[in-house]
Order: structure tokens, then C-alpha cells, then sequence
């Protein structure tokens, strides 16, 4: 037996990975520890993945996702500072209005995507000018100094090392967090707000990465392991790893960064018109701007879809996408089995004249044509709190 | 007796007779994690010794299994393609793969034995 294995990667592996915070609770607890963006991180916890996707659906799941890169831009008002940024990102952030939270891509000359960010303005006056990014573990770097590159001299980058972030997702994470944080139940979704968790001082968004409703926690390094465990004393919340983490999001139809979205890909054609809002289309002034006002304008030639393979049978990421006359016309960027759907699901990038849902379509597995269906994403409806 | 052997790849092979009983062994299953999916040769086909028999798929990855020994496809599991989850929950019992007519017994030879396996196991 040989097995591909899909959810480590060799990122940092000639280094000695780096651990988060909470990496000997993920040992006690017999977390699955793999090399991830250059963090040991763990895939799974004994129970296993789909019983992890399962209960994140039912209940709550808790994620440890401190690898992810958190920083702040900071000038001296907040429309100087969302210019700066809006040089870099196609999102109107200089109307986002305090705790408030939007989602963006760093884009580069060519409209291509280099990473994809939320990007949250502080609720708190005293913080006007002030910006909070999360940027994707394994781009973090070259993000920050691409940031930093192209700040004015009055806006600067300070990374929040010191500060470590958990994810609480599920139909149940309003009650477990309201239970020790009562502010919380009061949020909307993409909202975000200060407040004590636990006794510590954490800012709060009410957003994540599984389709469900929750909370992402961002507090000290030093603290985080004491909300963590207050967390984990509720009876419906439970660990969750990376593998769940990407089943769940691969469901509600998210792109994972490196895979469904690239330096290649627009996000236009990723499929992210709604992230770009109306004054930013017609005004510009982000990279790539005239890509993707001419995309937006005349369409795209290829397009991110969802796929539902008609068997039982996952398809890959690679996994090529032909007519049912042998076409070739695009490529799988996710795919595997989704524990919701109780099947597969797959999401890629297909010519435009293919690209309607129910179109019928063949993904090449191990050589073989695979039957499978335009899907509209998400495949599982979301529970987002609106 | 039934005798059971194992390759390094950890698939296994229980012999009865002039046939073997092919599946992955607890310790593969472990290490897969929950799984979703198994593709099964078709009866009669010939497989030839760490030749792709079959192909088993996790939530996580897709694994291809060897034939510990050369032979013809004689039964497959169809119970796996509606539960794959057997293989998870018994794999040395409900959830074999496929049987297989071995083509020459002297290729077991090359196999590891019960102990020598659970041994070999141990140093990974």
C-alpha cells in the first residue's frame, strides 16, 4: 500500500517545524502531528476525521489555527491606512465600517492572486487607523514583505507574533463561547469585537472556514491555552484537525490558497466577484486592476466550479475535467470525499462554455473518465449567522 | 490452519489451499483513517506480484494496494462498495479486499509471518 499524502506538505521540512502555542495540548490530547506550512500541526485526534466533520456540523469544533499569520497595519487614520491597502487588495475598505470584517486577496501586476486575507477594522475609536490582517501560515512571509514594500511612510506592518488564534465552529459555538463570553451571542456574522474570554483579553470575529457559524479567538500566546481548555470543558466542544478542517471547507465551497486559488488564477475567475465591492470595480487602482475590470466587463474564459462525481468515487486535486466527448477543458484544484454530502465533492476550474450548473462532465481518476455534475457550491448549506 | 502473511507495503494475505484472501492489515487501516472509498479489480483479472490491485481512498488520500503475490482475481468484496467503512471496523475479516488463485505458492515465501510483521511494525 502507498499512500499520497494530501494534507502534510514539505514546506519547511528542512527546518525543524515550528509548534504553536498549543502544541503539547494537541499531543495530550493524541493529536496526529504532521508537518504543515512549516508548523507540526495536527491532522486529526483519535476519533478521526469524519467523526471530527461530523461533530463540527452538529455541534462545535475547536481548531487551532495560531500558524495562520496575524499582523496590523497601522497609520494615523483610518482612511489613510485602508488606502494603503486598498493599493493591494481589490476590497472597499475605506467604507468598512468599525467591527466590521471583510474578505480579500493580495493581488499581484498581473491581477493573480498571491494570497487571500480578512481584513478586520477595530470597533474601538482608539484604535481608528489601526487594520487587523490573517493571512494564510505558508504566505505569511513573503506577504508581510510584500506589504511592507509598498506602505507608505506613514503606515506600518507590525506583526502580532505574540498573539495566538483559535477557531470555535458549529451550530454550537454560539452557546460554548456565550457561556463564558456573553458579548458573543450578540455578534453578526463578520463582525468583530474586544472582549474578555476566559478572563483574557481577546478580539473576537465572528467568522471561520467550515460553512458553519463560529468564531475565530485571537489572544496572547500566553493565554490562549487557558481559553483553549475553558473552551474544551463544554461537553459539545471537541478538538478538531487539519483534515476536518479541510473536508468542512472544502463543502462549503472555500478555496484553500496553493490549490483552488494561485498566483495563475484572477479572482474573477476564482469566482470571488462578491468580495470585490462596486467602488473598487469602477474606480480601480488595485494590481491587476485592468485584468479584472476587462474580466469583469467581458466575462472570463475559465471559471472555478463545484463538481459532483455521480459514484462513489473521490476525485483529486490534478484530476483532469473532459466533456463526455473527450475534451479535455480543465483541471480539479479540491477535491475528496465530503462526510455531510455522505459522497464526493471536488471543486476546479473549467472552461467557461462548460461551466453551468448541470453540465455533465467527466474527471479523469486513475484513467478512467469518472461521470460527474456542475454542482452550485456550497454542496452543504451554511449556517452563518446573519 | 489458515496462514496469514504480510508484505512491507502492510497488505495481507491469509492461505487457504491454492488460494489467498488479500486485504491491509490494522496497523494500514490505523493509519489511513476513516475510509471512504475501495476500487476493486474485476474477477479473472491477472495480478501480477507488487502489481496495483486495488485502490482504497480515506477521507485524506487516495492508497493504492499491491498484490502480495501473482494470481487471478477469483472474488472480490462487493459489500466494501456500499460499507467501505469495513475495513476500518475488521479488516483482517469483513473488510478483505478480494481472493485471490495463487500462481506460484514459492512467492510466499518472500512474505513476512504473523510475528515477524508485528515486529517489523513496531520499528515504524
Amino acid at each position: 500500500m502507498a499512500t499520497e499524502a494530501a494534507l502534510s506538505d514539505a514546506a519547511g521540512s528542512d527546518a525543524a517545524p515550528l509548534k504553536t502555542p498549543l502544541h503539547a495540548r494537541h499531543v495530550t490530547l493524541g493529536g496526529k502531528m504532521v508537518p504543515f506550512a512549516g508548523y507540526d500541526m495536527p491532522v486529526q485526534y483519535p476519533t478521526g476525521i469524519l467523526t471530527e466533520h461530523n461533530w463540527t456540523r452538529e455541534k462545535a469544533g475547536l481548531f487551532d489555527v495560531s500558524h495562520m499569520g496575524q499582523c496590523f497595519l497601522i497609520g494615523p487614520d483610518h482612511e489613510t491606512t485602508a488606502r494603503a491597502l486598498e493599493a493591494l487588495i481589490p476590497a472597499d475598505i475605506v467604507n468598512l465600517a468599525p467591527g466590521k470584517q471583510r474578505y480579500s486577496q493580495l493581488l499581484n501586476e498581473e491581477g493573480g492572486i498571491l494570497d487571500d486575507l480578512m481584513v478586520t477594522r477595530s470597533i474601538d475609536p482608539d484604535e481608528d487607523g489601526a487594520l487587523y490582517l490573517v493571512v494564510n501560515a505558508a504566505c505569511k512571509d513573503a506577504d508581510y514583505a510584500h506589504i511592507e514594500a509598498r506602505l507608505p511612510a506613514n503606515v506600518k506592518l507590525v506583526k502580532a507574533e505574540h498573539r495566538a488564534l483559535i477557531a470555535l465552529q458549529g451550530p454550537g459555538a454560539e452557546a460554548a463561547l456565550a457561556a463564558i463570553a456573553p458579548e458573543a451571542a450578540e455578534m453578526g456574522f463578520m463582525t468583530s469585537r474586544t472582549m474578555k474570554v476566559a478572563g483574557h483579553k481577546a478580539n473576537v470575529s465572528r467568522s471561520g472556514y467550515t460553512g458553519e457559524d463560529g468564531y475565530e479567538i485571537s489572544a496572547a500566546a500566553t493565554k490562549i491555552g487557558e481559553i483553549w481548555d475553558t473552551l474544551l470543558l463544554d461537553a459539545n466542544v471537541k478538538p478538531i484537525g487539519l483534515g476536518a478542517r479541510d473536508s468542512l471547507r472544502l463543502e462549503a465551497g472555500l478555496c484553500l490558497y496553493g490549490h483552488d486559488i494561485d498566483t495563475t488564477t484572477s479572482p474573477v475567475e476564482a469566482g470571488l466577484n462578491w468580495s470585490i465591492q462596486k467602488r473598487r470595480r469602477e474606480e480601480g487602482g488595485f494590481p491587476g486592476a485592468a485584468r479584472i475590470q476587462r474580466e469583469f466587463a467581458d466575462g472570463v474564459s475559465r471559471i472555478r466550479v463545484g463538481l459532483k462525481p455521480e459514484g462513489r468515487a473521490p476525485a483529486r486535486e490534478g484530476s483532469e475535467i473532459a466533456t463526455p466527448e473527450g475534451e479535455i477543458v480543465g483541471k480539479v484544484t479540491s477535491g475528496g470525499f465530503g462526510p455531510t454530502l455522505n459522497g464526493p465533492c471536488a471543486m476546479g476550474y473549467v472552461a467557461k462554455a462548460h461551466s453551468a450548473p448541470g453540465t455533465q462532465l467527466n474527471l479523469i481518476v486513475r484513467g478512467k473518465p469518472l461521470p460527474a455534475v456542475v454542482a452550485a457550491m456550497p454542496f452543504v448549506p451554511n449556517g452563518y449567522k446573519r | 490452519m489458515a496462514e496469514t502473511r504480510y508484505t512491507k507495503d502492510h497488505e495481507y494475505i491469509r492461505i487457504e489451499g491454492d488460494t489467498g484472501t488479500v486485504g491491509i492489515s490494522d496497523y494500514a487501516q490505523g493509519q489511513l483513517g476513516d475510509v471512504v472509498f475501495v476500487e476493486l479489480p474485476a474477477v479473472g483479472k491477472a495480478l501480477a506480484k507488487g502489481g496495483e490491485a486495488a485502490v482504497v481512498e480515506s477521507v485524506k488520500a487516495a492508497s493504492e494496494v499491491y498484490a502480495p503475490v501473482s494470481g487471478e482475481v477469483v472474488e472480490v468484496n462487493a459489500e466494501l462498495e456500499a460499507a467501505p467503512g469495513t475495513v476500518n471496523e475488521d479488516p483482517a475479516g469483513k473488510g478483505w479486499f478480494l481472493k485471490i488463485k495463487l500462481k506460484d505458492a514459492a512467492e510466499l515465501e518472500s512474505l513476512m509471518g504473523e510475528e515477524e510483521y508485528q515486529n517489523y511494525v513496531k520499528t515504524l
